[in-house]
């Protein structure tokens, strides 16, 4: 649920395709700039009300994922 | 009794530096630059001077007020770095323009400098002590940024832009916030040569972390408008143009959308004028003013962020015929 949440957030930024973000996937890979990157924070941190305040641990979709679970 | 805005000036220099112009000397192009900021041209000093920018601008202000400078009995200034660290450019500016008040002083409050000197307009005008007040924001921001940073000297220009005030009752409500740190964006003072100073120099340029600036920005305008919308018991349709600091059109746009908020009510002149710090809302104010897009009655809400990090914002009626 969380991850299909997180992917169609991303694919709405980057427009990419659906099966092309997996949590595998890095955060660098995802053609996303910085500020691209700010606006998905601030929309999952608005989406599932929590704080990100740990973002240099989030590397991978999976991790996204990951910290949202366990802080939502 | 506080303040009405009676008349807008505003000055930009007139060199117009193209994003193609950037891509001569830096590894950038137009696509990538408008993209990403929504900037496609600023313009630069290069023959003038601030204080020329500013004196112009303050004297439009006057002609559009209909002020002459005998009347006015303050003048403030917001402006990172005028002309000289001292005397302040207020001193000059209003000896230039033939103001011989007692109450000047320049302010350094960064891109939320024209809502702080709208504040300190307010509190003066409340004790009685001026009347009719000249604020002039002149920012030269390409003396402070780093000509060889692409990531930052591409988002500013240089401009001035001004008000003058007379008492009244338009400004509704004004709120400020400052958190205290120079972590994510800040300006290096000139280090000297102070022979006995064992402190490391460091650059006297602009440093900003743009991804932590947006964050800050966007949370900030929103908590901002809704806090002075709530405390004045308007709904968002009451207001008719929100004038935002023009730093990036992708901060305007990620605020107005997350406020579920029509983009004809969010003007801006990023385009052609680059972030001007505390000018950019008056000179966006003056642009509005000439063209005949405010009408009395209707009411705008300014609102700011920038180093400091502050966050600030006012809403006002325009009073103006």
């Amino acid at each position: 649920m969380v991850l299909e949440k997180v992917i169609d957030m991303i694919t709405e930024l980057n427009g990419a395709e659906r099966d092309t973000v997996t949590p595998e996937v890095l955060l660098t890979e995802l053609s996303l700039d910085s500020l691209d990157i700010a606006e998905l924070i601030l929309n999952i941190e608005d989406e599932f009300k929590i704080s990100i305040t740990e973002r240099e641990t989030l590397k991978s979709v999976g991790d996204v994922v990951a910290y949202i679970e366990k802080n939502k | 009794m506080s303040f009405n805005i009676i008349g807008t000036g505003s000055a930009l220099p007139n060199l117009v530096v193209t994003n193609d112009d950037l891509a001569q000397f830096l590894d950038t192009n137009d696509e990538w630059i408008s993209s990403r900021t929504g900037i496609k041209e600023r313009h630069i000093i290069s023959d003038e001077t601030l204080f020329d920018l500013a004196k112009i601008a303050g004297q439009s202000a006057l002609v559009d007020a209909k002020v002459s400078a005998t009347e006015i009995d303050m003048v403030i200034v917001s402006t990172l770095q005028g002309e000289y660290i001292s005397p302040s450019l207020s001193c000059l500016i209003a000896a230039e323009l033939g103001i011989t008040c007692e109450y000047l002083f320049d302010i350094n409050m960064a891109c939320s400098g024209f809502i702080y000197a709208l504040d300190l307009a307010d509190t003066y005008m409340k004790a009685g002590k001026a009347t009719k007040i000249l604020v002039i924001c002149a920012e030269e921001m390409s003396k402070l940024v780093d000509w060889k940073d692409r990531s930052t000297c591409i988002l500013f220009g240089d401009g001035a832009g001004a008000v003058v005030l007379e008492q009244g009752n338009s400004l509704e409500a004004l709120k400020l916030k400052n958190s205290g740190s120079a972590q994510f964006l800040n300006v290096s003072a000139c280090a000297g040569n102070n022979p006995f100073c064992k402190r490391e120099k460091n650059e006297a340029y602009l440093k900003m972390d743009g991804q932590e600036i947006f964050m800050f920005a966007v949370t900030s305008i929103i908590e901002d408008i809704r806090n002075i919308l709530q405390a004045t018991h308007h709904n968002a349709d009451d207001v008719s143009h929100y004038l935002l600091h023009q730093a990036n059109m992708r901060i305007l746009q990620t605020a107005q959308k997350r406020l579920k908020l029509s983009e004809v009510n969010f003007p801006h002149n990023m385009e052609h004028c680059g972030n001007t710090s505390s000018a950019s809302i008056p000179i966006l104010l003056d642009e509005l003013n000439k063209s005949g897009k405010l009408h009395c009655g209707e009411r705008l809400l300014f609102s700011s962020f920038g180093a400091g990090l502050t966050s600030a914002a006012a809403l006002i009626k325009w009073s103006k015929n």
